[in-house]
Parts: C-alpha cells; sequence; structure tokens
C-alpha cells in the first residue's frame, strides 16, 4: 500500500516537472503554459476571496441540481423502461441524440429556452441523464432472477423484494453510472457556463481569465473544477456506499 | 389438504420428461428417481414456475421451497433471511433453529455470502421449514453439501418442522430417505 503509494507520488512528480520543464522552454512568462508554480499561486491568490468561494457555490449548486434531478430522472425512466418495453424503445433515441451531441451544440439551443443562469442545471441534467438511465437499466437486468422467483415463491411483498433483491442488484450498476456521472456532469456545465456565461458562475470567470490572457488563472480554475470533480465523485462513491449499506441492509463482514 | 396431480404431462423439446404423472400426497414423502428424471421439473411445475404441457396440479397452497441452487440473500445474515421470508419469524426464533443446526456465534454474524456451501444449504432448508405460513413443503435436494453427521441432524429437523402438512422431498440419498422414515415415491 505504502509502496503504491509512494508509486503514485513519484509520477506525479515526474509530471510535474515535465509540465515546468515545458513550460519553462515555451517561455514568454506563461502566456501560453503556465507553470506548476504560477497556477498554484494564482490559485494561492484566488482562495481567499469572497468572489471564488461564491463562483464555487453558484455553479456547484446548479450543476448538482441538474445531477439530482437527472439521478431521480434515470431511475424513474430506468425502471419503466425495464419494465415497459415501449418505455425503453420510445426512450432511447433521445438518450442516444443526447449522448451524440457536442455539449456546445447543446448549451445554444438550451440558451433559446432558458436564462443564462440556469443553464448549467439543464446541460448537466441532459448530460447525467442517459448515463444514469443506462446504468439503472444494465443494474436491473442484473438483478440475480433464482432470487426474484424465490421472492415470487415466499410471497414477499414489493417493498421487501425492492429493499433486498432489486436494490443490491441495481447498485453496483447504478453506482458506478453515477460516480462517472458526476465527473461529466462538471466537464458539461462549466463548458455550458463557458459558452452562456452566467454571471458569477465557474465558467464564466474561466472564460474571463481567457480573454484577459490570464493563463495562470486559466490554469488555476481548471485545477480547481478538476479537483472538484474528483472530491464530488468520491463523495458520491461514500454516499451510496453509505447508502446501500442501510437500504439493503447488508451486514458488513 | 393434499396435493394432487393428475396426468402430468411436461415435454422439453422432443424429449418427454413426465409422462402422464399422477400422485396424490397427504402428507410428508419422498421422491426419488435417476438424475433428469423430472423430479426438479415437478417441483417447479408445482411452485408455479414452470407450465405443464398437459394434466392438473391443485392443492399447493403458500408453498415454501428449497430450490436446487440456496438463492439467499447474499448481503444478510442467515438468520436475516429466514426472518425475510418467514412471515412473521422472530430473529430469536431463527437463530435458536440455526444453532440447533451447527452455527457458531461467529455464523450467526457473516452475511451469508461468507457461510460455506454446507451452512447455506442448511439455511435454505431452515427457511422453508420455518416459513409460518406454508401449508405445503417442496425440498429439493435439502441434504446437498452436508456430512452424515449433520444430514442426520437436518433429517431430524425436517421431521420435527413438517409435522402433519403435505410436503414433497426429493433426494437421491436412500439413507437420508430412510432417516426421514417417509413414504418413498420413485419417479
Amino acid at each position: 500500500m505504502a509502496r503504491k503509494t509512494a508509486e503514485r507520488i513519484a509520477v506525479i512528480a515526474v509530471w510535474l516537472a515535465i509540465w515546468q520543464l515545458a513550460a519553462s522552454a515555451l517561455g514568454h512568462g506563461g502566456l501560453f503554459l503556465a507553470t506548476p508554480v504560477q497556477t498554484l499561486s494564482a490559485l494561492g491568490a484566488l482562495l481567499p476571496t469572497a468572489a471564488f468561494w461564491q463562483r464555487i457555490a453558484f455553479s456547484a449548486l446548479r450543476i448538482l441540481a441538474g445531477f439530482l434531478l437527472a439521478v431521480a430522472g434515470g431511475l424513474l425512466l430506468g425502471a419503466a423502461g425495464s419494465r415497459w418495453r415501449g418505455v425503453r424503445l420510445f426512450v432511447e433515441p433521445l438518450m442516444q441524440l443526447i449522448r451524440a451531441m457536442p455539449v456546445a451544440s447543446f448549451v445554444i439551443l438550451a440558451l433559446l429556452w432558458v436564462r443564462g443562469d440556469n443553464l448549467s442545471v439543464v446541460v448537466s441534467f441532459t448530460h447525467v441523464l442517459p448515463v444514469v438511465y443506462a446504468g439503472v437499466l444494465a443494474g436491473i437486468a442484473d438483478t440475480d432472477p433464482q432470487l426474484l422467483e424465490m421472492a415470487r415463491v415466499y410471497r414477499l411483498p414489493l417493498t421487501a423484494r425492492l429493499r433486498y433483491i432489486w436494490l443490491p442488484g441495481m447498485f453496483p450498476s447504478f453506482c458506478e453510472s453515477c460516480i462517472a456521472a458526476m465527473g461529466m456532469c462538471w466537464k458539461s456545465g462549466v463548458s455550458a457556463e463557458v459558452i452562456g456565461l452566467p454571471d458569477h458562475s465557474v465558467g464564466d470567470a474561466l472564460y474571463r481569465a481567457k480573454i484577459t490572457l490570464s493563463t495562470p488563472d486559466v490554469f488555476a480554475w481548471t485545477l480547481v473544477i478538476v479537483v472538484l470533480s474528483a472530491l464530488l465523485s468520491a463523495l458520491a462513491a461514500r454516499l451510496l456506499r453509505a447508502a446501500k449499506t442501510r437500504l439493503c441492509g447488508e451486514v458488513r463482514s | 389438504m393434499s396435493i394432487v396431480i393428475q396426468d402430468l404431462t411436461k415435454k422439453f423439446g422432443a424429449r418427454t420428461v413426465l409422462n402422464h404423472f399422477s400422485w396424490t400426497v397427504e402428507r410428508p414423502m419422498v421422491l426419488m428417481g435417476p438424475s433428469g428424471c423430472g423430479k426438479t421439473t415437478l417441483l417447479r411445475i408445482l411452485l408455479g414456475l414452470e407450465r405443464a404441457d398437459g394434466g392438473a396440479v391443485t392443492g399447493v397452497e403458500t408453498p415454501a421451497a428449497v430450490f436446487q441452487e440456496d438463492r439467499l440473500c447474499p448481503q444478510l445474515t442467515a438468520a436475516a433471511n429466514l426472518v425475510l421470508t418467514g412471515h412473521g419469524l422472530t430473529r430469536e426464533e431463527a437463530e435458536t433453529e440455526l444453532r440447533a443446526l451447527g452455527f457458531g456465534e461467529a455464523d450467526l454474524a457473516l452475511p451469508c455470502a461468507r457461510l460455506s456451501g454446507g451452512q447455506k444449504r442448511r439455511t435454505a432448508l431452515l427457511r422453508a421449514l420455518l416459513c409460518k405460513d406454508a401449508r405445503t413443503l417442496l425440498l429439493d435436494e435439502p441434504f446437498t453439501g452436508m456430512d452424515a453427521e449433520l444430514v442426520a441432524q437436518a433429517a431430524a429437523a425436517v421431521v420435527r418442522l413438517t409435522g402433519a402438512r403435505p410436503a414433497i422431498l426429493v433426494t437421491h440419498d436412500t439413507a437420508a430417505a430412510a432417516l426421514l422414515g417417509w413414504p418413498v415415491r420413485q419417479l
């Protein structure tokens, strides 16, 4: 374990060194490629400001709202789709279309329908929905048919079937899709903000840094997005594990 | 109340598994026969999990079953599995019977996924025997994976907990069938 951590740290250190060398080689004071030191000092300057945290809160609230709505929608549609073939057939082309559509096209269309402030809600919702929907469908298909037969023979009520058979069966696939979707919703949500430019958003800050040629700020905001995405994915994984233990009556051994 | 099987026929493609089979089961009985002769298919038809090609079945009311596979919820303890299907069975009752079939305190705390094959089979057997609203018992090879001593204990539990309910216990183990002391029907 300690060896693996040391290896990982060493690899990251090597990449940081490559980054530093490349940025130094390009020169121009980090205009084209900010150095790690410039990025960290830009981040250090942003962190104590209220505006930084306001932007984080603004974007996080909207992107997470889109994520949660998509999870709820994905659960409902996935459950309906696996129960009724007609629903699956009806929904599938829409999901394929959303999956295939570039974020930029969707954002431009969405700007015609919603205010820029709420753009990231819509965009993160639409990009997470197909992922969660597919995860729920796959999870339900993975549910053990022998346990379902057992439940039928023993006349288990629907709530018990859901809690002890369906949920444990679908959770692995559902969790995987939610964790992947959490990363995706940040990417798509911030991309939407960069195009829609809602005031006080992370995307707006990223765009402003770009047009003022503040490359270290662009890197710092990008780093913030990556870290937030990773942290929230880890938090989602932890919450989902806890939910599984509680909801499915799982015994830890 | 009794299980009445009349003229039951079941085919899988060109192969006839049950050919105009009739049987009335008024009390616990053993069903024996060579592998592939249709014992499991018969139980699945009785449980409503398989459709017969001909004939009729009556009298299978609120059944409890041991399947060929254990079919336990892997994330739950053995006792929790019994309570789940027990229709009013308490955890204490479940644990008492599990202890009587050789479960230690450590085994009772484990999720079923971590139990041995024999322990899972005993749990599956007790699930059927302790289901409080079961009026019919259908037990498919319930002693699989148990050694002779455990088979004796399990057979005693089967006799005690089945009582006079109509039951069909499928086995190919003549020694186990003898321990039960129930009438035997060959298929």
